[in-house]
């Protein structure tokens, strides 16, 4: 009966109670949005490479060796010798390793030398691999692989001749070695994407003529002759490793940080993501403190709501009291309104939430390169929800207070 | 058996010391049966006399005793159920909840009074019958409560006021919102109902022509003192 007679009250307020019904469910989307957005960019983030065990290469940070290895920001301090490359390799624990050489630039694109391996090897999110769009990897030695972003945003296509120029930021290319697009690679949402990949071997023979980072005035060798040259690379920037025993990476990396020729560093990705995620997570700890402010403020529009309701309904509690009803019926009777006002906002910004998630989903991914997840209602948000029908039944106390010194004061007095 | 069902012994109130508006009431009592005019302008303390008798308002020194218990010494919650059980309320307007409708609305205070809902056998009936009674069309129960002519509200706030058969009725100028003619009705009706339900009737009025109606007439001046 309490029930029925509340509900009707609420329908009687329908322009009202829906439109704060429809405030607070644009704030609660707001929040869980917010909320998915910041779980999945952490996730993408942490996710940029997977299956890969350690990550090697001269004597850095973890998160410096992370940022230039796999995120492509900034420089190497050192390049590692392919001999210190080949000890690791033939390390027994050493499952697979897939090198990589960096420095030169194709229009403020990384040009990243590797080997096929490299498209095999590398996982992200959760053990996706890069899959081939168009053409195919390398074959010859003056074949470059796009990422898709590199192709979308230079207007590349397959064929399409390319120049790369030396170091990241120079005037000097290697213009007299032309190479040709063979293939480009799906949009995969990492640093992938904004690379332009060639063959290991073509990094060496575009520096053939170069020594410490400038060409020897007069030397040209002719393509032909460089092809015939052995190729294979003297350093290298990095490597990827797999190992075959999980149990074996702490000991392994123990053994290259204290591999005595050469200063190198092994780290977890894993580990180097989180902490890279610490220093770019700033931006997720002010989206959280929006998304509380965003809460609250609703909280505050609802009880202010339901103060304005009050004074309309201050005669309708004196019929309350006059029936016979305690002052806790009717304050029990604002408090299920605040429920249930509060459970609807629930429900329909989960509606709402899930109906925009759908559609904007694959347009995030493309553009951000962030997989919102749109499946599952976390455990988080079922603690969020429960906290806010706490809190709006907390805040209706307010209102609910006065409703109760109303209803004692009032008495036979029916105000108008 | 007490014959009074309204008891008031030397009830003194006032909102706060510094309030100009304190009231003193020696001895004021209504049989059982009997029904009452009390007379008296606006201001004169009649509102809060009924606020007093229905316990909304405790008084700070004498008792005030509702069909045999001393209302001034229950709880708040036994005081409530007291009410909900002795006293049918119709106030002066807007007796109704606008949103509910005429049925919910007349057995409103059956659920919140045992006694009154056990007298009642299949409510929604009962609701009907009252409403038949009172002249009310017969399909009431379609409408709903914010829909009703002002004459017709009151008439089903007599039915709410009956309904379990209450034995105090308390009006606080029922027909104070009506014209002559839908007056002389809507009392009519009241206490042809009021009669076949051997309720105690005290109503408030300032309108002198309504006394003829009932078995005393009682001028809040003689019952109630202004301390001021």
């Amino acid at each position: 009966m309490l029930l029925k007679l509340s509900l009707s009250s609420l329908y009687a307020r329908l322009v009202t109670v829906g439109m704060t019904v429809i405030a607070i469910s644009f704030s609660l989307m707001l929040y869980m949005s917010v909320e998915k957005l910041r779980t999945s960019a952490y996730t993408s983030f942490t996710d940029t490479i997977s299956q890969t065990d350690l990550i090697i290469g001269a004597r850095a940070s973890s998160v410096q060796l992370m940022l230039y290895s796999v995120f492509r920001i900034g420089n190497a301090t050192n390049n590692i010798t392919w001999e210190s490359y080949l000890d690791v390799v033939n390390k027994e624990e050493v499952d697979w390793a897939v090198p990589i050489s960096l420095g030169d630039s194709h229009k403020g694109f990384r040009v990243m030398g590797t080997n096929k391996d490299f498209f095999a090897r590398y996982k992200y999110r959760g053990g996706q691999s890069i899959n081939i769009d168009k053409g195919y990897l390398f074959e010859d030695l003056y074949d470059v692989v796009l990422g898709a972003g590199v192709a979308e945003k230079l207007g590349y296509d397959i064929d399409t001749p390319l120049i790369v120029a030396h170091g990241l930021q120079s005037f000097s290319e290697h213009d007299d070695q032309p190479f040709r697009v063979s293939g480009i690679l799906e949009k995969t949402g990492t640093p992938v994407d904004n690379t332009v990949i060639v063959s290991l071997a073509a990094i060496e023979a575009i520096h053939v003529d170069w020594s410490t980072g400038a060409k020897i005035p007069g030397q040209e060798t002719p393509i032909e002759e460089i092809r015939k040259m052995d190729l294979t690379p003297k350093n290298i920037t990095a490597a990827l490793i797999g190992v075959k025993s999980k149990l074996t990476i702490f000991n392994l990396q123990r053994w290259i940080n204290e591999y005595p020729q050469e200063a190198m560093t092994a780290i977890l990705p894993g580990a180097a993501l989180q902490e890279l995620w610490r220093v770019v997570g700033v931006v997720e700890n002010l989206l959280l403190g929006i998304s509380i402010v965003v809460i609250f403020t609703t909280l505050i529009g609802m009880t202010a709501i339901m103060f304005s309701s009050l004074s309309e309904r201050r005669r309708e509690m004196a019929i309350w009291r006059a029936m016979g009803a305690s002052p806790r019926t009717v304050i029990g009777l604002l408090m299920l309104e605040a429920i249930f006002i509060s459970v609807l906002s629930i429900l329909l910004s989960i509606i709402l939430l899930f109906f925009s998630l759908s559609f904007l989903q694959p347009w995030i991914d493309y553009n951000y390169g962030i997989l919102v997840n749109v499946e599952m209602l976390s455990l988080r948000d079922m603690y969020v929800f429960m906290t806010f029908i706490f809190a709006s039944i907390l805040v209706s106390l307010l209102p609910a207070i006065r409703a109760y010194w109303f209803s004692i004061n009032d008495g036979m007095t029916i105000k108008i | 058996m007490d014959e009074n069902i309204i008891k008031i012994d030397s009830v003194r109130f006032y909102w706060s010391k510094k309030s100009s508006f304190k009231i003193f009431v020696p001895n004021f009592e209504i049989n059982k049966g009997e029904k009452v005019l009390l007379l008296g302008e606006s201001g004169s303390g009649k509102t809060t006399l009924l606020s007093l008798i229905c316990g909304f308002l405790n008084p700070l020194s004498g008792s005030i005793s509702i069909n045999g218990s001393t209302i001034n010494k229950l709880s708040s919650k036994t005081k409530d159920e007291h009410r909900a059980d002795n006293i049918g309320i119709i106030f002066q307007q807007f007796n109704l909840l606008p949103y509910a409708n005429v049925i919910d609305n007349i057995v409103l205070p059956l659920y919140f009074s045992k006694v009154r809902s056990a007298n009642v056998t299949n409510q929604r009936e009962s609701a009907l019958n009252l409403c038949k009674q009172l002249r009310l069309p017969n399909d009431i129960d379609q409408y709903k409560a914010s829909s009703l002519s002002v004459g017709q509200q009151q008439r089903v706030a007599v039915a709410r006021a009956l309904i379990g058969n209450p034995s105090l009725v308390i009006a606080d100028e029922p027909t104070s919102s009506l014209d002559t003619d839908a007056q002389q009705i809507f009392l009519d009706l009241m206490f042809e109902q009021i009669s076949n339900n051997k309720s105690t009737l005290l109503m408030v009025s300032h309108d002198k022509s309504l006394a003829e109606r009932f078995d005393r007439l009682i001028d809040i001046n003689e019952v109630l003192t202004r301390e001021d």
